[in-house]
């Protein structure tokens, strides 16, 4: 058969060599073609596209790491850190390039020792990360425990163990409302700034307080580290380093002895305490406890320890100086004085208390139940006579007292550098209007005049009012060391009328007053001050009849809140504090406002002597709060694994602690002093029934 | 007449030479390669290369009729050792191409490569020229070609499958039948690519579309190409130095010691090096091509240029395909990328080309050199 398409060639042998050679020539020729080509196509991407191709090629082999900068200090008013950083190795998860989470979490876990917490937290922190940002997995971690991670490396993949600093609070938990912590940035700041220094590990941002609002200022600019990596991310070399600039120091007005000093004279109670400079209104010391430990938030809090600081009804979560608002009971006569004083009223008039009065149809109570006799204004401030005030209110009316709150800080909103600010209430007729559109009433004034009803204050502008009672100035609370301002308003009162005032408050400390629990024992020192009680509960025409109850047998929400403002010496005063310890209900004198507030003021005159009462004391409490703090913490642990039955049930004496620690915080790991509250001490007895809360 | 002895002149100085150069070089970026040991493939390379080379010089003394002889036989035996992969041929890398012999992994396909080329080219030798216008010609050539063609596309192993056809189209080409035949085939190729591309298994597709665009998915398929291109493209015109690779030595550049080694040389010694490599090739080519223009038998010529082809077909899929302009088909490039079974094939193809020249010499001494 022959091929359809062949032609008539005659084919022989000598053609077929022909052809043969003909066609490996073809063939050798089409080989040197493309063998040319193929070196013309490795010019192309050698030469021609070399720039290209070396810069992928560095880019693959240099990987660029930011090293976090280090953040400024926050330094107190003589230098001393409040806040600095500590060098420590730490490692991180890097959930998006984690395989195997649950291998890996344990291995870790074996190597770095973690607790069960921990591991849960880490657990939990991995399930809710976005991927890129990084997981913590353990800080402040030894060489040793470092450089185990770190040789195993390849069969961890995700896990980054880094060099770095840490934040580092040295006073602790007693500077946690006031400086807030640090904590690495979340993806929502991450996917708004877009900043690859926000999911680098180690980076912290300022989360609460002064550490965010001064985050701009504490951070610093990033420095950057070339290493060279192998495909799989092992580091072969470091290449060149640049180092970081660390951020701006801020210094504080804060005296970070006094700081801690208040913080813990605050002992167990839910207090605060703010110290003002009587000079220019810079702060001193603001402390507001128990609160957190702002090293253990910044590291990453366990579940656990959230969990426990929630619930605690002493709300160590809550900045109580700023953001607590309080009925400022008592405190508030002094400035209602002040207002009847401008009102023309003589300090010499006198009105006879007989332990209750009526305004309109309503019965309103003194706290002295029998009543004070006849009392002139210095009388009425040291004994807190509320018929006094009752009676002189309704003369001079609710506007004059209100203006004059006004002008001593209350209702006050501050320019602080604080996130968050509660700032309260000055009742007066317009406001009751507005707000709930009723008519101002009789009894609101003589509400309003004790400090109950719709009156609030926080803690620091309580502190306010008594520095501007004690210098006559406007001043303003002030955080920042040196900043300039304006000289302050004068508050607009006659001189004679301060003086009135001062020695009224002084009469309450020193002079027989319901104060004398504040009396300070530094010679030449005198306190002035005022008292005060917030009541939080009604109490009934019924309860009154058969004998006010006792606050030690209320539960603790039920406690009258205790209040004291005041200043020192009180005839030059250099000092204003003031101190609120919510239901503190006047149950025990060494931890009730007026002797804190005192102790406190004491630090600043003779902080030997100070100490020293402290040092006594707290040793009753149980130890300074971190001891107190870390035994709550094993004592809430325990109980938590019982109840999950974690835990063997422990011995007779065991088991009385766990469940104590679970049902009642407040007591858990604190030797509850003896409650004697000794008659003396209850200065401010319940209100009026009638006053609204 | 030279005043060197016969044996020596005789002796395969030249082709050797060459050889040697560029296994040698061959050797030198594997030790590179293993960051600068001679272990593991340096020194294994270096000592298949002798024990090879000692085969092929054997080779060369046989005669050539002996090859021709046991052509028809030698291809039957791996077809059937083909069929035995098919059937119990262990799996290995998502496709079967090895037997098991216990002692070692047994690769027929490698072999068929240049076994096809002497079957083929037994073939033509043994038709009559008057029917080489014949169909004839053409279906058992066609028979002979495509039964393991298509058993090693099923392995599957598309790479060797395009060698084994390509080798034994080569040798159809060179026996001189007519040139239509082979402009229309190649029309109608074009035209049934697009069909058969849709046959394939998705990892060759995946292979032939990364191909198409490898920057598509860097870090995925396409990494291959993507990091060998990197690694050829920042050596430059003289490299980065010997031992100062990053691609390599920094695990970027998969298989930088067996497909894509080349990428590895280029990487350290630039242009320079892939042009005196590729130069290297060239003169083997030229070599083994002047072999087959010098033969005076129908079957020596065939065989001698359809295996320098087959060697020529290694070092230019696995070039463009280091260089982004073939897929990843799995092509080494012969005495430069590690392993065994290439080196021996290639060293077959070379010690037949070289018994091909030897027993053209004994025809016509004094031999020339072409």
């Amino acid at each position: 058969m022959k091929l359809p398409f062949s032609k008539k060639k005659t084919v022989t042998e000598a053609s077929l060599s022909f052809t043969f050679t003909r066609r490996a020539m073809v063939v050798g020729g089409l080989q040197g073609a493309i063998g040319t080509m193929l070196v013309a196509r490795m010019g192309w991407i050698s030469v021609a596209e070399n720039e290209k191709y070396n810069l992928l090629s560095e880019s693959n082999r240099v990987n660029l790491t930011l090293i976090p900068p280090r953040r400024g200090w926050i330094i107190d008013r003589n230098g001393r850190p409040l806040a600095n950083n500590r060098t420590d190795f730490r490692v991180d998860l890097i959930p998006e390039r984690v395989t195997d989470a649950e291998n890996t979490i344990r291995s870790l876990a074996h190597l770095l020792a973690l607790t069960d917490d921990e591991v849960e937290r880490i657990k939990e922190e991995l399930d809710k990360s976005a991927g890129f940002r990084p997981v913590q997995v353990a800080e402040k971690l030894t060489y040793d425990q470092y450089a185990a991670v770190s040789v195993r490396l390849p069969d961890l993949p995700g896990v980054a163990p880094s060099q770095g600093f840490s934040r580092n609070y040295p006073a602790g938990a007693t500077v946690g409302h006031l400086l807030g912590y640090v904590g690495a940035a979340s993806a929502k700041d991450y996917e708004e700034r877009k900043n690859p220094l926000l999911i680098t590990p180690g980076f912290k941002v300022g989360k609460d307080g002064l550490e965010r609002s001064f985050d701009r200022e504490l951070t610093g600019k990033p420095g950057a580290k070339r290493v060279e990596v192998t495909a799989r991310g092992k580091i072969v070399r470091e290449l060149t380093t640049r180092p970081d600039t660390p951020g701006n120091a801020v210094k504080l007005t804060i005296d970070a002895g006094l700081q801690e000093y208040a913080g813990r004279r605050l002992a167990t109670q839910s207090g605060s305490v703010v110290v003002i400079d009587c000079h220019n209104g810079d702060v001193l010391a603001m402390a507001s406890m128990p609160s957190f430990d702002p090293n253990s938030f910044s590291d990453g809090i366990s579940h656990l320890e959230w969990d426990m600081l929630s619930k605690d009804d002493h709300v160590p979560l809550r900045n109580k100086t700023l953001q607590g608002l309080y009925p400022p009971g008592s405190t508030v006569k002094p400035m209602v004085a002040l207002a009847l004083l401008e009102a023309g009223i003589s300090p010499m008039d006198t009105v006879s208390c007989s332990g209750a009065i009526r305004v309109g149809n309503t019965l309103f109570h003194c706290h002295k139940k029998r009543g004070h006799g006849s009392l002139n204004m210095r009388g009425a401030i040291a004994q807190s006579c509320d018929i006094y005030f009752y009676q002189m209110a309704q003369r001079i009316g609710m506007d004059r007292i209100a203006s004059m709150a006004h002008r001593v800080g209350m209702g006050q909103k501050f320019p602080l550098p604080f996130p968050s600010q509660s700032f309260g209430t000055v009742p007066d007729p317009a406001w009751k209007l507005k707000k709930y559109n009723q008519k101002w009433q009789v009894y609101d004034t003589v509400n309003a005049t004790i400090g109950q009803g719709y009156m609030l204050i926080n803690p620091l502008q309580m502190a306010v009012m008594a520095s501007r009672l004690a210098t006559g100035r406007q001043l303003m609370p002030n955080f920042i060391f040196g900043a300039q301002r304006p000289a302050p308003a004068p508050v607009g009162v006659n001189e004679e009328h301060l003086v009135t005032i001062r020695d009224a408050m002084s009469a309450v400390v020193n002079g027989g007053g319901t104060g004398g629990a504040a009396r300070m024992t530094v010679p030449g020192v005198l306190m002035a001050g005022k008292t005060g009680t917030a009541q939080v509960r009604r109490i009934t025409m019924a309860e009154r009849g058969g004998g006010v109850r006792s606050n030690a047998s209320l539960p603790f929400k039920l406690r009258d809140h205790a209040l004291f403002q005041g200043f020192a010496p009180f005839d030059n005063p250099r000092y204003a504090i003031a101190c609120i310890i919510e239901h503190g209900g006047h149950t025990n004198r060494n931890e009730d406002a007026p002797m804190i507030a005192a102790d406190t003021m004491t630090f600043l005159f003779d902080q030997a002597k100070a100490m020293e009462k402290l040092e006594t004391l707290e040793k009753g409490w149980g130890g300074p709060p971190a001891e107190r703090m870390a035994r709550q913490m094993a004592a809430y642990r325990l109980a938590k694994a019982i109840e999950k039955g974690e835990a063997p049930p422990p011995e007779a004496s065991n088991a009385m602690n766990g469940a104590e620690t679970s049902n009642n915080m407040a007591a858990a790991a604190v030797p509850q002093p003896p409650a004697a509250a000794t008659p003396a001490d209850a200065d401010d007895a319940p209100p009026p029934a009638d006053s609204a809360r | 007449m030279s005043i060197v002895p016969e044996p020596l002149t005789e002796f395969p100085w030249r082709v050797l030479g060459i050889l040697l150069a560029i296994a040698g070089f061959g050797t030198l970026v594997l030790y590179s390669a293993a960051g600068g040991s001679i272990t593991p493939w340096a020194i294994n390379q270096g000592v298949r290369f002798v024990i090879f080379s000692v085969m092929a010089l054997v080779l060369s003394r046989i005669p050539l009729e002996t090859f021709a002889r046991f052509a028809f036989p030698a291809y039957g035996s791996v077809l059937v050792a083909l069929f035995l992969v098919e059937l119990i041929g262990g799996v290995a890398g998502g496709s079967q191409r090895w037997i098991n012999l216990g002692f070692m992994q047994l690769q027929p396909s490698e072999f068929m490569k240049p076994i096809i080329v002497l079957a083929v080219a037994r073939f033509y030798a043994l038709l009559p020229v008057g029917e080489i216008r014949r169909w004839n010609a053409i279906w058992p050539a066609l028979v002979l070609i495509g039964v393991p063609f298509m058993l090693v596309l099923v392995q599957p192993d598309l790479g060797t499958a395009t060698m084994i056809a390509a080798g034994g189209v080569t040798v159809m080409f060179l026996a001189g039948l007519p040139l239509r035949l082979f402009v229309g085939s190649g029309l109608a190729f074009a035209a049934i690519v697009p069909i058969a591309f849709s046959f394939l298994h998705d990892y060759q597709k995946n292979r032939v579309l990364i191909f198409m665009d490898p920057e598509s998915d860097p870090l995925g398929a396409g990494y291959h190409i993507s990091q060998s291109k990197i690694a050829i493209g920042s050596g430059g015109i003289f490299g980065k130095g010997f031992l100062k690779g990053t691609q390599s030595h920094l695990d970027y550049l998969p298989e930088g010691h067996t497909d894509f080694v080349f990428a590895t040389m280029a990487e350290e010694w630039g242009l320079l090096g892939g042009v005196l490599l590729i130069g290297a090739f060239m003169l083997l080519f030229r070599w083994g091509i002047g072999v087959s223009l010098r033969a005076q038998d129908k079957y020596a010529r065939l065989v001698a240029a359809g295996l320098t082809t087959t060697i020529f077909f290694y070092v230019a899929i696995n070039l463009m395909m280091v260089m982004g302009l073939a897929p990843v088909v799995g092509i080494p490039l012969p005495f430069m990328s590690y392993g065994g079974s290439s080196m021996l094939t290639v060293m077959l193809c070379v010690g037949i080309i070289m018994a091909i020249e030897r027993s053209g010499r004994r025809r016509s001494r004094p031999g020339n050199w072409g």
